[in-house]
C-alpha cells in the first residue's frame, strides 16, 4: 500500500461516515455539519486524483456556497432553537428502497465496466504532450490551461501535432448556455426579491 | 486557418512558459551528471532519490515537514500580530500598550495571554449543541491553516504547487465562515445567533467582489498559478501588478478593503461587535476554544495580506530590477551542484513576501483603531451597492485596457518606462533562461533559444525509465 492508497481509504471512509451521519442525525444543522465533512472528503478525493480544478469547484460551490445557504436558511426560518426532523416509518421505507436501488445501479455500473480495457484505450487516446508551465506536470493536476482552452472551444492538447485535418470540438456552446442560464436565474431572483410597493392615492405621507 | 492560429497560440504559450523544475532537473542530470540529491526539486524527490526511502515514507515525511513548517508560521504569525495589535492600538490611543512581560516592549505578552487562556475552564453552556459547539473553533482553524498550503513564499517554496492555486485558495478561504456560523448557531444564545447570521450574510456578499478583484491580475497575466503570477512581476517596481494600469491600481485597494471585511476586521467586524452583541459569535466561548477563533482570524488576515502582496505587489520580488535579476541567478543551480546560493536567495524571497504581508497587516490594524464600526445595513450597502459594481467595472476595464492600448498605441502596455518595464510575455522567459544556464556557457537571451530547450514529456519518461 502506498501513500496515495492510504489517503484514499482515509478520505473515502470519512466521506461515507459523513454521508451516513447526514441520514442518521435528526438536527438540521448537524446534518449540514456532516454534509460539510462528506463533501469536503469528496473534494479531497478529487485532489487525490489530481483533479485540482474539480476539487476546488466542489469546495467553492457545494461546501462554501450551498451548505452556507442551507444553514443560513435554517437560521432565518427556524421557529425554535434546534430544529428537529422526524421521519415517519413509511418515509423511511420509501427512502431506503430508493437509496438501495440507486446503490445497486451504481454498483452494477462500476462492475460492468472493463477497467483494464478502458485504461488501455485511455492511454491510446491520451492528449498529446504539451509544454508544462508549472512546477508539476499535467498528470499531477496542472490542467487548468487545457481546461480553459477547451471551454473556449479549442483543443490544442488534441489537435496540435495530430495527423487529422479536422479540429476537435470544445465546450464553448454548453459553457455559454450555462452562463445565459445563470443570467436568467439572476434576473429572475432580482425580480422576485424586488419590493413590490403599491402607492394608493389615499395614502399621503 | 484555424489550425494556423492554434499553432501560433501554442507557440506564444510555449515561449512565455515558465521552465518547469522537472525539466530543469532532467537537463541538469544530462548536462552535469549531477547526483539526484542536488537535482531534487521537491522534498519527496529528495527523500526518495537521496535517502532511498520507499515511496510511502518519503511522501509521509515530506508531508509532515511541510505541515510542521506551515503550522509554525500559522502559530507564530498570530503570536506576533496580537502583540502588534495591542502595541499599535495603545500608541494610537496615546497609551503605551503592554510594557512588562518579557522585557522592554512587552513582546512576550501573547505568551502570557496564551498561558492564561490554557488555564481557563472549558465551558459549554447548557443550552448549547455540545458537539457543534466544540467542533466550531477547529473548523475555523483548519480552514485558515489550509489556506497557507497553496501560498508560494518564494520561487518554488510552496507546499502544494497547484496550477489553479488562486482558485483553491479562494475556495478554502470561503470555508472559514462555517466555523463562525456553527459557533453562532450552536451556542444557544441570541447574541451568538445574531453574530453568526451577520457573519453569514457579510461573507456571502463580500466573496463576490473579493473573487472579482482577485481575477483582475489573473486575466492580465493569464495564469491562476500563484508562483507564476509572482514570477511575472520581476524587475523594476513598475512591473508590479498594482502599477500595470489604472484599473489594477484601484483593484488593489478594493481587494484590500474587501479582504479586510472578509476577515471580519473592524470597521467591518459586525459578527462580534462588542458594543451591540457582547461578543457576537464567541460570546459563550472561553479559554482555548475562544482563542482558536482569534488564532484563525489573525492567520487568515496574514494569508489574505500575503495574497494581496503576491497578486498586486510583486510577491517575492524586491521591486529593484538588478537585485531581482541577481537573486534569480542565485536561484539557478550551478554546475558543481552548489545549492547554498539558491537556498539563500529563496530565504531572502520569503522574507520579502512575509514583510510585504506584515506591512499590509499593519495597515489593517491601523484602520481598525482609526475608523468607527459601520452598521450592518451600511456594511451590506457598501458591498452590494458599491464594491460589487466597482469591481465589475474594474474587471471590464482591465480586460479592455490592453485591447484599447494595442488599437491606439500598437502595444499592450503604456511603455513610458522603457526597458524597465518589458511587456509581460518577455519577463518570464528571461527568468527561465537565467534559471537554466546553458551547459556550454552560451548566452540564452532570446525566447527562441529557450523554446529549443523544451524537453518533450516523452523524453522525460524515457529518461525516467532508463534510471
Amino acid at each position: 500500500m502506498n501513500g496515495g492508497q492510504l489517503l484514499f481509504y482515509l478520505l473515502a471512509t470519512t466521506a461515507c461516515v459523513g454521508a451516513v451521519a447526514v441520514v442518521v442525525s435528526q438536527n438540521v444543522v448537524r446534518m449540514a455539519f456532516w454534509l460539510i465533512i462528506a463533501l469536503g472528503s469528496t473534494a479531497g478525493l478529487f485532489f487525490l486524483l489530481h483533479a485540482d480544478f474539480v476539487g476546488a469547484t466542489q469546495l467553492l460551490i457545494y461546501v462554501g456556497g450551498t451548505v452556507v445557504l442551507l444553514i443560513f436558511g435554517v437560521m432565518l426560518t427556524a421557529s425554535g432553537p434546534y430544529v428537529q426532523i422526524r421521519t415517519a416509518p413509511a418515509e423511511l421505507v420509501l427512502a431506503g428502497g430508493i437509496g438501495t436501488l440507486f446503490l445497486l445501479m451504481i454498483a452494477s455500473t462500476v462492475y460492468q465496466v472493463d477497467w483494464e480495457d478502458a485504461t488501455r484505450r485511455l492511454a491510446e487516446h491520451a492528449p498529446i504532450d504539451h509544454p508544462q508551465t508549472a512546477y508539476n506536470d499535467a498528470a499531477e493536476g496542472n490542467t487548468v490551461r487545457p481546461l480553459g482552452l477547451a471551454l473556449l472551444g479549442t483543443r490544442p492538447d488534441r489537435d496540435l501535432g495530430s495527423d487529422s485535418e479536422g479540429l476537435s470540438t470544445g465546450y464553448l456552446l454548453p459553457f455559454e448556455i450555462a452562463s445565459v442560464h445563470l443570467l436568467v436565474v439572476l434576473i429572475g431572483a432580482a425580480y422576485l426579491a424586488r419590493a413590490k410597493r403599491r402607492v394608493t392615492p389615499n395614502e399621503t405621507p | 486557418m484555424l489550425r494556423r492560429s492554434l499553432e501560433t497560440l501554442l507557440a506564444f504559450w510555449d515561449s512565455s512558459r515558465f521552465q518547469s523544475d522537472s525539466d530543469r532537473k532532467i537537463s541538469f542530470q544530462n548536462a552535469f551528471g549531477m547526483p539526484p540529491v542536488f537535482a531534487a526539486t521537491t522534498l519527496r524527490e529528495y527523500f526518495q532519490d537521496g535517502w532511498q526511502l520507499p515511496e510511502m515514507w518519503s511522501f509521509a515525511l515530506a508531508a509532515v515537514i511541510h505541515a510542521v513548517l506551515l503550522i509554525v508560521l500559522f502559530g507564530l504569525a498570530p503570536f506576533a500580530f496580537i502583540w502588534l495589535e495591542r502595541k499599535v492600538s495603545g500608541r494610537i490611543q496615546d497609551r503605551l500598550g503592554p510594557t512588562r512581560v518579557g522585557g522592554r516592549f512587552g513582546w512576550l505578552q501573547s505568551l502570557a495571554d496564551g498561558i492564561k487562556l490554557v488555564q481557563k475552564e472549558d465551558l459549554v453552556p447548557k443550552a448549547a449543541d455540545g458537539m457543534l459547539f466544540r467542533m466550531a473553533p477547529y473548523l475555523v482553524c483548519i480552514a485558515s491553516f489550509a489556506v497557507f498550503m497553496v501560498i508560494p513564499f518564494s520561487d518554488g517554496w510552496v507546499a502544494v504547487a497547484a496550477d489553479v492555486g488562486l482558485f483553491v485558495l479562494l475556495a478554502i478561504l470561503s470555508l472559514e465562515v462555517f466555523g463562525i456560523i456553527l459557533a453562532g448557531y450552536s451556542s444557544g444564545s441570541k447574541w451568538s445567533l445574531f453574530g453568526g447570521m451577520r457573519e453569514a450574510a457579510q461573507m456571502v456578499s463580500y466573496e463576490i467582489p473579493l473573487a472579482l478583484c482577485a481575477l483582475i491580475p489573473v486575466v492580465t497575466l493569464g495564469t491562476l498559478n500563484l508562483s507564476e503570477i509572482s514570477a511575472m512581476q520581476s524587475g523594476w517596481l513598475v512591473n508590479w501588478m498594482i502599477f500595470h494600469d489604472p484599473f489594477t491600481f484601484v483593484a488593489f485597494f478594493v481587494y484590500f478593503t474587501v479582504a479586510t471585511a472578509g476577515c471580519k476586521r473592524a470597521p467591518f467586524d459586525l459578527a462580534e461587535a462588542e458594543s451591540e452583541l457582547v461578543g457576537g459569535f464567541h460570546t459563550e466561548y472561553s479559554g482555548m476554544r475562544w482563542s482558536f477563533f482569534f488564532l484563525g482570524e489573525y492567520a487568515s488576515m496574514y494569508a489574505v495580506c500575503i495574497v494581496a502582496a503576491i497578486l498586486f505587489l510583486g510577491g517575492w520580488n524586491t521591486g529593484l530590477g538588478p537585485l531581482d535579476a541577481a537573486l534569480a541567478d542565485a536561484r539557478a543551480v550551478t554546475a558543481d551542484g552548489f545549492v547554498g546560493s539558491r537556498y539563500l536567495a529563496n530565504v531572502i524571497g520569503m522574507l520579502v513576501t512575509l514583510f510585504k504581508g506584515f506591512l499590509l497587516i499593519f495597515v489593517q490594524i491601523w484602520l481598525r483603531w482609526t475608523l468607527p464600526r459601520l452598521r450592518i445595513d451600511q456594511v451590506m450597502l457598501t458591498c452590494l451597492k458599491y464594491f460589487v459594481p466597482i469591481s465589475c467595472f474594474l474587471f471590464l476595464g482591465a480586460v479592455i485596457w490592453p485591447l484599447a492600448l494595442s488599437t491606439f498605441l500598437g502595444r499592450t502596455q503604456i511603455g513610458i518606462f522603457g526597458d524597465a518595464s518589458p511587456p509581460l510575455g518577455e519577463r518570464v522567459p528571461r527568468a527561465a533562461a537565467s534559471a537554466q544556464p546553458e551547459p556550454g556557457g552560451a548566452d540564452v537571451s532570446s525566447t527562441g533559444a529557450t523554446r529549443d530547450q523544451v524537453l518533450p514529456l516523452a523524453t522525460l519518461s524515457e529518461h525516467g525509465a532508463a534510471e
